[in-house]
């Protein structure tokens, strides 16, 4: 009896394991053919072969990831490391880094003040963050232009109140492209750090003031490091796309300062260069890779300080 | 401990009300409340939901500012210092533990924001946790522990940099009743140990009688009596105390006369009873013909036969409960009355429902409310 008990049991789970991986399908599929597939294609391109007018020639070659790093000199074949290139990546991940630490900046002050509303404002706030998104991004973009640019809405108003003889020249510098990024960026920041905020218990506030702490060490010791994972999340989406970031760097930046978006797009375009273009995709992928692992240590390790 | 040392004065609450909201939706969650804790006293607001207790307590931790009044601290005027200036610290009620922190850094918590020395912190520490015999769990995050422990964490973290007035508010109110039963007697140990004053905010009476020097039986936002367990019990001065704590009968009596002395006794006729009684009469009522008068359901006996007893009734329900048994009466007049009597092995009194019955109350018994 108590085997043929076992039996059913097993029988049991197994009929459960079955509709497990049923219902689990369309999540395993979505990932299989949007994420994984594409993803592969473009880890294949970037050994092939470029074809003459754009596309790829099925032939092995491994000079696209030689290009990403190394330039040859066209006179005398000299090899060194790819300057243009190389300058693209650190300039793409500094402005990125910069448009992350002003987002933080600007976004944890305002989730703490919509979290600190009563639960009805709350989501009227919420709402009045979403609204710059009902726009399309070309034309938010063209919004900062007019903004910055010499003639634009912010210096035209220095100069007529008299603080600034001469226009600040903003347009078409890294300055403009952070600007324009954070502008764009800056909701998905918010937004973590508000569900991380909302959920947040602000008796620990109480209690912290209790034991002594000021309003700074309760913000330091208890606020943040308990909000921490909003922070974290609320990072990697502003840095990820920033580092992507394609039609913000192309108007704001004029053209002139690349970013490793833009690099990518004129090695499908211009370039007909789609194996570099897709090596690019890949480095910048590992880039973000390194950057979310180079996070964790850092996040793990101030933890591993906190426990002792 | 000195005689003068206990009596010393450690938080002196003089006039303080707090009100919420303004009209015409004020709350008056605090009313003029005036209140003298002793040092080294464990003192209890008791009172329901919604009583202002919870108030006081915050408005003495300083979380909330008073309306008006004012707050002392050992003769030090706090009413509007922050809650990080005062020495005093609270156990709360969801303990509130750091959940990022590990059980000895929730308690080391408070002693490092006071910039103490390391050895000394580390000391502190342990000592704590072997105050509240929580050593093996030092290290261990405060979601790995169950919820007697997480409290016993929270009454060291509050009580490591040893303040002088802890506050407890209903910190036993999530415990099981086994669990809370050992918590009591504990806390009653750490007080005596600690010497430290205790302000512990519950509406359970049963806690509020095991544990208290004092209580302050608390309603509507007013403190209605204050006095040793003793004396809340016993001599209630109000009806809604002594309908608070404990059980209680209320009979409508005639004042027959009253003769003044040094306080005023008066002669009283229960209502529908020939006998007249003798009681204390409160100042206030002196000049009434009727008055409320409060019997404990345990200081009065039953009898099978209604001669000789002091009212009569119906008995109509019997509730037991193991040492006791509730008996239910309805007197003759129609009003309800409770009799409660230990149980003894081999009683050869057991009335059904229905049987008409005497009870019997000894003068003593009978006490005048003022309301």
């Amino acid at each position: 009896m108590a085997r043929k008990l076992s039996e059913m049991e097993a029988e049991r789970i197994k009929r459960k394991n079955r509709a497990n991986w049923l219902l689990s399908m369309p999540a395993i599929l979505l990932l299989l053919f949007a994420a994984s597939g594409p993803l592969l294609i473009v880890i294949v391109y970037s050994f092939l072969t470029p074809g003459n007018y754009g596309g790829i020639l099925w032939e092995f070659s491994g000079e696209a990831w030689f290009k990403v790093l190394f330039a040859q000199d066209i006179f005398d074949d000299t090899i060194s490391l790819s300057d243009a290139h190389l300058s693209i990546f650190w300039r793409s991940v500094q402005l990125s880094f910069l448009t992350t630490l002003i987002c933080l900046i600007l976004g944890f002050p305002t989730a703490y003040f919509i979290a600190t509303r009563p639960p009805k404002t709350r989501n009227i706030w919420l709402f009045l963050i979403t609204i710059p998104f009902w726009t399309n991004l070309l034309i938010r973009t063209f919004a900062i232009l007019e903004l910055i640019r010499n003639k634009g809405v912010i210096n035209n108003s220095l100069i007529s109140l008299g603080i600034i003889n001469e226009p600040i020249n903003m347009l078409y510098t890294d300055m403009a492209i952070v600007i324009g990024m954070t502008y764009v960026y800056l909701p998905l920041m918010v937004l973590p750090i508000y569900a991380a905020m909302e959920r947040f218990d602000f008796r620990y506030v109480e209690a912290g003031f209790d034991l002594y702490a000021s309003r700074f060490k309760v913000m330091w010791r208890i606020i943040l490091p308990i909000i921490k994972p909003g922070v974290i999340a609320g990072s990697i989406l502003v840095f990820v796309p920033s580092l992507g970031a394609y039609v913000t760097p192309r108007i704001l930046g004029g053209g002139k300062n690349l970013m490793i978006g833009n690099l990518i797009e004129l090695q499908f375009g211009q370039g007909k260069n789609w194996p570099l273009g897709a090596a690019l995709a890949v480095t910048m992928l590992l880039i973000v890779l390194l950057a979310l692992i180079f996070y964790m240590r850092i996040s793990q390790r101030s933890e591993q300080k906190d426990a002792q | 401990m000195s005689k003068t040392k206990k009596d010393a004065i450690a938080i002196h609450v003089n006039g303080v009300g707090k009100y919420f909201g303004s009209e015409p939706n004020l709350v008056k969650a605090l009313d003029n409340v005036s209140i003298d804790i002793r040092r080294n006293e464990f003192f209890t607001l008791l009172g329901p939901s919604g009583c202002g207790k919870t108030t006081l307590l915050r408005l003495i931790a300083g979380f909330e500012s008073p309306t008006f009044g004012q707050m002392l601290l050992d003769n030090q005027d706090i009413t509007n210092l922050p809650p990080y200036h005062r020495s005093v610290n609270t156990v709360f009620q969801s303990y509130a533990l750091f959940p990022h922190l590990t059980v000895a850094e929730n308690i080391s918590f408070g002693l490092e924001m006071l910039k103490k020395p390391k050895h000394e912190i580390s000391a502190t520490v342990d000592e704590m946790l072997a105050l509240v015999h929580m050593e093996e769990l030092k290290h261990r995050r405060t979601d790995q522990i169950s919820g007697g422990q997480q409290q016993r964490v929270a009454l060291a973290r509050a009580l490591a940099p040893k303040p002088d007035v802890l506050l407890l508010d209903e910190p036993l109110s999530a415990l099981d009743y086994k669990l809370r039963r050992g918590m009591q007697i504990e806390l009653k140990r750490l007080q005596l140990e600690t010497g430290i004053t205790f302000i512990f905010v519950t509406h359970d009476q049963e806690e509020a009688l095991t544990m208290s020097d004092r209580i302050a039986v608390m309603s509507n936002g007013h403190i209605l009596q204050v006095g040793t367990p003793n004396e809340i019990y016993y001599n209630p001065q109000e009806r809604f105390v002594a309908d608070f704590i404990g059980e209680s009968n209320f009979i409508e009596a005639e004042v027959v006369s009253v003769t003044k002395g040094r306080s005023a006794t008066a002669s009283l006729r229960l209502a529908g009873t020939r006998k007249t009684f003798k009681a204390n009469m409160p100042a206030s009522k002196s000049k009434d013909k009727t008055a409320t008068v409060f019997i404990r359901p345990e200081h009065a006996k039953l009898q099978k036969s209604t001669r000789g007893a002091t009212l009569t009734g119906t008995l109509t329900n019997m509730l037991f409960f193991g040492t006791d048994t509730n008996y239910h009466l309805e007197l003759d007049n129609g009003d309800a009355f409770v009799v409660r009597s230990q149980n003894e092995i081999g009683h050869a009194f057991h009335p059904a429902i229905g049987d008409k019955l005497g009870v019997v109350i000894d003068e003593q018994a009978i006490q005048v409310l003022k309301d």
